[in-house]
């Protein structure tokens, strides 16, 4: 042994054990490269049809029209009221469930102690679990039906808004675990409070990766069906008040125009459909670059 | 502006376990006061009551009096923060907040602490900054990040975070122990100069560092696996690691155990 030292660290390995080792780097390689893009498959259709279908119908008159006063075999017509409607109803589920969901995380790992802090977090499981359609059910019953507001693009953004906060909430809390311990104690130990600690240290040393599973949560209920139905019921003309009345969003409106007999609605449908992924895009990339931006800070 | 601290009868706990027991150790201003001991032996615990910073980890607790000129730090009335930001403390590991910049590093205690003013904070970062020996290296360059730096430049960024709210006394549990020799002979320059305005109380594993650096020694022990850690035998740096009393402390700074 030690004379096979001596002629170096290629000298102590044999060949037969070479070949095997560089046999089983090739395949371990193989399955990696084969797994990526086996998942990237279906990302790649979806995303691929979605544009080869919908970019014929997504032109300037399909973003800026409404659906009123369109026939069932008219091709003009497009989908602003929903564009409108989406961006209405995922801004008030914003508005309600970030605030509340990063508090809610906030007193989960830096105040909760004991058997309340251990209900609040079965309780957010629980809610992570809730199909959507249960969601709109609730605000169906209780906000629509119960206190007879009516269908609105406000009572689904409620229903978004119960669907979101538990995404936001485990995401957060995820992130500020993160945050080591010593930076919280050099922050006592300055003499800084508490909830100063938190506001100051803990959050933007957490904030990159919050910023980013919010958006996964934004993204999340942009695309939501199900909870509309109940609650925002649908509506061909713009409507830009969320609190009087049904109001479409580009979800129901791919339901409801892919659901339609005629080649002009289905194509519609496509065009509304590729406007929501380019929304959910646009998000998505401009919360990567503000995450990006206190990242660079971080580091 | 350097204070007394007497602790009294310092029992602390971590849930059931005792970890100290009845210590009563005196610690003179413009002095650094060096606590040694094998691991565990209670030391890093025995200064963590002394800035109030025991009580931050879930399900401690303590009894007995720390009084900073006279005052308990524990009495009525008496709030951590305040006690904190009069009892200053350097970590084991430098853990310079990653998202500020070194300037706000160094000014984080006063900003968050509500104090105002640019110039103010301005001077307060500057003298701090060269307390702390890192001005000269740091600047022009006081927007960079503080996580930037060197691990020795980051727990001198650490230092002159805590000299810039002005404490009476600073606290340091073993500055030096992630750091290279080079870092180490730095700081341990620095703790020479610093103690000409502060009380400085160091906790070490590193028993040459406790004989260069420090006044006064107390040597921690336990008496087994499970025991509270008490002090063995406190006194002047030269007396313990010259001619000890107690054979404990003889037989742990020669090196037969721990």
């Amino acid at each position: 042994m030690s004379a096979a030292l001596g002629v170096g660290l290629g000298g102590v390995v044999s060949a037969s054990t070479r070949r095997r080792r560089s046999v089983v780097n090739a395949i371990a390689c193989t399955a990696l490269g084969a797994s990526v893009v086996i998942a990237l498959i279906p990302l790649a259709l979806v995303l691929g049809y979605t544009i080869s279908k919908g970019s014929k119908a997504l032109t300037g008159s399909f973003l800026t029209h409404s659906m009123r006063g369109v026939g069932p075999l008219d091709g003009t017509g497009g989908a602003y009221h929903a564009i409108i409607g989406t961006l209405e109803q995922v801004l008030i589920a914003s508005l309600i469930a970030i605030p509340l969901g990063l508090l809610v995380a906030v007193y989960i790992v830096e105040y909760g102690r004991g058997p309340l802090r251990s209900a609040v977090r079965f309780l957010i499981d629980v809610m992570t679990g809730i199909p959507s359609i249960v969601a709109g059910l609730f605000i169906f019953a209780f906000w629509v039906l119960g206190l007879h507001r009516g269908f609105s693009g406000l009572a689904a953004g409620l229903a978004l808004a119960v669907l979101m906060l538990p995404v936001v909430v485990r995401s957060a809390e995820e992130m500020l675990k993160l945050v080591p311990d010593n930076l919280r104690e050099a922050s006592y130990a300055l003499g800084i409070p508490r909830w100063r600690t938190v506001v100051s240290v803990v959050l933007p040393t957490a904030s990159a990766g919050i910023t980013t599973g919010v958006m996964l949560a934004v993204a999340r209920v942009t695309g939501e069906t199900a909870p509309l139905l109940l609650t925002a019921f649908g509506y061909d003309a713009i409507r830009t008040s969320p609190a009087k009345g049904p109001q479409s969003g580009l979800p129901l409106f791919v339901f409801q125009q892919a659901g339609s007999a005629f080649d002009v609605a289905v194509r519609r449908a496509w065009a509304g459909a590729l406007t929501l992924i380019a929304i959910v895009l646009v998000l998505t990339v401009v919360a990567r670059v503000v995450a990006g931006r206190s990242q660079l800070k971080a580091n | 502006m350097s204070k007394r601290i007497e602790a009294e009868g310092v029992t602390a706990w971590f849930g059931s376990h005792k970890a100290i027991e009845s210590v009563s150790v005196a610690i003179e201003p413009k002095q650094v006061t060096a606590l040694i001991g094998p691991s565990g032996c209670g030391k890093s615990t025995f200064i963590r009551t002394l800035n109030r910073m025991h009580e931050v980890v879930p399900g401690a607790r303590m009894e007995g009096k720390v009084l900073l000129d006279g005052e308990d730090i524990y009495g009525d009335g008496v709030s951590a923060t305040d006690v904190r930001r009069s009892i200053g403390m350097v970590f084991q590991r430098p853990n310079p907040f990653p998202t500020m910049s070194i300037r706000d590093n160094v000014a984080a205690g006063l900003k968050l602490n509500g104090v105002r003013g640019k110039s103010a904070i301005d001077d307060a970062v500057e003298r701090s900054l060269r307390l702390a020996g890192l001005w000269d290296e740091v600047s022009t360059r006081l927007n960079r990040p503080g996580a930037g730096l060197s691990g020795g430049q980051q727990q001198r960024l650490c230092i002159a975070r805590a000299i810039a709210v002005e404490p009476h006394v600073l606290l340091m549990d073993e500055p030096c122990s992630a750091l290279d020799p080079v870092s180490t002979l730095t700081i341990e320059d620095l703790i020479t100069d610093l103690k000409d305005d502060y009380t400085i109380v160091i906790v070490t594993h590193n028993m040459q560092q406790a004989a260069r650096v420090s006044d006064v020694t107390a040597f921690f022990n336990i008496g087994g696996p499970g025991e509270p850690g008490r002090v063995v035998e406190m006194g002047a740096t030269s007396k313990i690691f010259t001619k000890p009393d107690d054979e404990r402390t003889e037989a742990y700074i020669t090196g037969r155990f721990g």
